[in-house]
């Protein structure tokens, strides 16, 4: 039986974060993740969005370490590579009346240290966004967007590099309380660790549940999206919020230009029941359309490229209004279990800060030695992203960086190994669409699924039988035609 | 950067790319090279491995694979060149593309550029099904790819949405290997493919065509588990109460094509909103001086044969453009697509003579006339008979020089 400092239960971004800021001492740490690759639940679904903190009051720990994540994101994106671009939001107002809510925000803004906050006229806000129309706006600059999936990937493998194990497709299914720590049941195996952490995400009440009555319920809440074609990413600049929606404690249906020029609308926000029901919905797709023309009315009906949903992990019912502040502690009955309960927005800018406190919990049971030798992989370049010169040498280097076979974005075939190649040994189609974006443009993988398909089965010896697209047992095919007239 | 100067560089060498590259060289251009990014020639035709292609132009009924042997040897013998898995980065008004393969970046001067990008079948988000997000939807030919090109098989118990041809000829090719096709769902009152492949490809095998019908649900975590059908009305709105749940492994969707021009777009192409491709005169010569457009990427043909007609001309004409044969021609007409009309191909006219139109109309009609009008005077009318969204008219027609310069516009219409 393996022995661990810490375990952590979960890869989003949350587990992923305090894997690679433990990494940096001399700590044996497991991570245990139940889904085929890292970011395989929330951390990939939700809007990417850094938050600058005028949402949260004061005084709450959402506030708290929205505004320090946001702060050490800024140096994070130097030190990993991942992207980041500080768009900047507008909170807008439709009318008079909600302009009073802009003003709310920004005292909360205020008392929460955000810089840099302004209240703009409709037609100024035109100048900047013309295709925006509203009465007035609240301007954030302190606000960005990020790739969330890339973030907690690049998390992970440095973590990953650093002698952080992480256990793939791996399910904790019991727990037990020792004097020296706790006795890990998964269905790879059985696992000890003298610190566990719970960052679990819509599991975290299942796994308190194995070794104590929770005294929270989870409220999972739906929220939908809908991804528009790359050629609309000139509609706008900046994110697009409304007011936020007081009675359900979420921010409304926000407009919002990823990264990679395609532009998001949503999320919807829909209390559910089952926590895994992560469908979309004809009605809100709708009604996302509707409510994303209302902010930008010359908005495309038929640019959509995909749709996606999220569940928020939440701590309040609609009933008490939906907010509630997140809980980071150590378990009172079981001590050294440290739960995050609640993670939901802002919890990717939140992730890093979140880290930070759990490193300073665990350092009251183990004493933190930094490591000598700890590396740092930058996430590379790519190809479409290269000077002509830049490419041309690396070519000469590796001719697979001269074959394109993701057509819709470019991606070579040299990108695709690297993205197999990674440290977690994540093999999934969907780990190779997270890491190089082969599969994600308009075709939605229908040129480049059969290249990436061939480099799996050549370069990495998989069984065709094996190829899962992202959960476990979500197979692409059924073996070769001829083997399945047997 | 590895440097070309070439008179006609064709981007594409599927079926419209081989034939026009054939055409131009045979119409006196010295140097024509033709870019791929597929590691084989013929685009799509290799993985149709069922006949029906080249009727009408030869005769004789051919595999997809034998139609573009018959193109290949014909430019292998004229010494066309090509640059397979090559992809074309960019091209600008100048006509320089930059190209990138496994040797490096090349930059390649053309005196004329011939567009032949193909299409892309729409997705599931085209048409936004909402439900689960699975593994198990493949478009049609995707999973065409699959099994003909690959060995490999996409499913066993399977549902196809839409009756494209692809779809169709799918839900046959599936049948021949062994799995069980449950059904094809279509929206319209009428399927959207060739009735022949509506007889040869479902009826002959008992294959249920769900007219009317769409699919409101998709459920599976991991791999597809059922779809939901459910009927429409006369206005497409799902009728309350007649939802069946359908259980399979596999959902292929036969939707449609969409022309690929995203690099036409970025050079400054003009793009008709209908049809998806590039804007073009009689000539098949889109906005950009000297870039040509044919085959899917201009419009989605129903027949390799029909497409090869234009692809004929646009090569030939491309040929001209580089051997300096053409006159400046300054003035030209518009094109309109009046009422019972989707499009209309060429959608400019620049010069008198003979031209053949190519046009799909809005609904089915047993009988109709078709009409061209200038500045509401009528200069043509024709009869036709069976007429029908899913077929495309074809028509030659005098357009006399008066008309020309006369600067208007030229209308098409189409009545009962």
């Amino acid at each position: 039986m393996k022995n661990f400092h810490v375990a952590i239960i979960g890869g989003g971004v949350i587990g992923s974060a305090i894997a690679w800021e433990l990494s940096k001492y001399k700590l044996d740490i497991v991570v245990f993740e139940k889904g085929c690759d890292v970011a395989s639940g929330n951390s990939k679904a939700n809007s990417g969005v850094i938050h600058s903190g005028i949402n949260s009051p004061h005084g709450s720990l959402k506030a708290r370490y929205c505004v320090e994540g946001n702060k050490m994101l800024r140096s994070l994106t130097d030190q990993l590579g991942f992207s980041l671009k500080w768009t900047g939001k507008y909170v807008i107002a439709k009318n008079e009346d909600e302009t009073k809510e802009l003003e709310r925000l920004k005292k909360v803004g205020a008392e929460n240290n955000v810089p840099g906050l302004e209240i703009q006229n409709g037609s100024d806000i035109k100048k900047t966004e013309p295709n925006v129309s509203c009465y007035a706006g609240l301007w954030v600059p302190a606000a960005g967007v990020i790739l969330p999936y890339e973030f907690t990937i690049v998390l992970a493998e440095n973590a990953a590099i650093n002698d952080v194990i992480f256990l793939l497709e791996t399910n904790v299914i019991g727990l037990k309380k020792k004097n020296d720590g706790f006795v890990i049941e998964t269905d790879k195996g059985v696992f000890q660790s003298q610190i566990l952490v719970n960052a679990a995400g819509l599991g975290c009440r299942n796994i308190v549940s194995m070794v104590e009555k929770p005294d929270f319920q989870l409220y999972p809440c739906r929220g939908e999206y809908l991804v528009l074609d790359k050629n609309y990413n000139d509609l706008i600049t900046s994110m697009i919020y409304p007011v936020p929606v007081k009675e359900l404690g979420v921010l409304g249906v926000h407009i919002t230009p990823t990264i990679e020029g395609n532009i998001l609308l949503g999320p919807s926000a829909e209390f559910i029941d089952d926590p895994d029901d992560r469908r979309t919905t004809k009605d809100m797709m709708r009604t996302l359309l509707l409510e994303a023309k209302e902010i930008i009315p010359s908005l495309p009906d038929k640019a959509v490229i995909n749709a996606y949903s999220g569940i928020r992990c939440k701590l309040a019912s609609s009933d008490e209004g939906g907010w509630a502040d997140y809980r980071v502690e150590e378990s009172k009955q079981t001590p050294g279990l440290v739960n995050l309960l609640g993670i939901e927005s802002p919890g990717l800018t939140s992730a890093p800060a979140i880290a930070k406190e759990v490193t300073r919990m665990i350092s009251k049971y183990i004493e933190l030695k930094t490591k000598n030798h700890f590396k740092t992989k930058k996430k590379g370049k790519r190809f479409s992203e290269m000077s002509s010169a830049e490419q041309s040498d690396l070519i000469k280097k590796d001719k697979r960086w001269g074959r394109v076979v993701c057509r819709c974005e470019h991606i070579t075939e040299a990108e695709v190994l690297r993205a197999l190649s990674n440290p977690l040994g994540a093999r999934s189609l969907s780990s190779v669409k997270y890491r190089c974006r082969a599969g994600m443009g308009r075709c939605q993988g229908g040129f480049c699924t059969q290249h990436i398909v061939r480099i799996m089965e050549e370069e990495f010896n998989m069984n065709l039988k094996d190829i899962n697209l992202g959960l476990p047992a979500s197979n692409l095919f059924y073996g070769r035609t001829r083997e399945i007239q047997k | 950067m590895i440097n070309h100067n070439v008179d006609v560089a064709v981007i594409g060498g599927g079926p419209a790319g081989l034939v026009a590259a054939v055409s131009a060289q045979e119409h006196g251009v010295k140097n024509v090279l033709v870019l791929d990014r597929n590691s084989w020639l013929g685009g799509i035709l290799p993985q149709c491995i069922h006949d029906g292609f080249g009727v009408e132009e030869t005769g004789s009924s051919m595999t997809g694979p034998e139609y573009a042997e018959m193109y290949i040897d014909m430019a292998k013998k004229q010494k066309i060149s090509f640059m397979n898995e090559t992809m074309v980065l960019d091209f600008d008004k100048k006509l320089e593309i930059t190209a990138v393969n496994r040797e490096g970046l090349h930059r390649i001067k053309a005196k004329s550029v011939v567009l032949a990008m193909g299409c892309r079948e729409k997705t599931r988000w085209n048409v936004m099904i909402p439900g689960d997000r699975p593994s198990g939807i493949y478009t049609a030919g995707v999973a065409q790819s699959f099994i003909n090109l690959y060995n490999i098989m996409p499913g066993r118990n399977i549902v196809i949405l839409g009756s494209g041809d692809v779809g169709l000829i799918m839900a046959r090719r599936l049948k021949f290997e062994g799995a069980n096709v449950k059904g094809v769902v279509e929206i319209l009152p009428y399927a959207s493919g060739l009735t022949r492949n509506v007889v040869q490809c479902l009826d002959d095998y008992d294959i249920p065509l769900y007219l009317n019908h769409t699919i409101t649900y998709i459920e599976g975590c991991d791999r597809l588990k059922s779809v939901t059908i459910a009927r429409v009305d006369e206005n497409l709105e799902v009728v309350p109460g007649s939802e069946e749940k359908i259980e399979c492994d596999t959902l292929l969707l036969s939707l449609g094509l969409i022309p690929e021009n995203e690099l036409s777009k970025t050079t400054g192409v003009e793009i008709d909103n209908v049809t998806g491709g590039p804007i073009v005169d009689q000539f098949f010569e889109t906005s950009v001086p000297g870039v040509f457009a044919c085959g899917n990427c201009l419009q989605v043909y129903d027949t390799v044969d029909v497409l090869a007609k234009g692809a004929k001309l646009a090569g030939w004409y491309a040929a001209r453009h580089a051997m300096k044969q053409r006159k400046d021609i300054q003035k030209h007409i518009q094109v309109v697509a009046g009422e019972g009309i989707r499009h209309v191909i060429p959608q400019r006219i620049c010069k008198d003579g003979k031209i053949s139109f190519t046009l799909r109309v809005e609904k089915p009609q047993q009988t109709a006339k078709l009409h061209l009008t200038v500045d509401g005077k009528e200069i043509f009318i024709k009869k036709l008979l069976w007429i029908n969204p899913a077929n495309m008219v074809e028509i030659d027609i005098d357009i006399p020089d008066e008309i020309i310069r006369s600067k208007s516009e030229l209308e098409v219409t189409i009545d009962g």
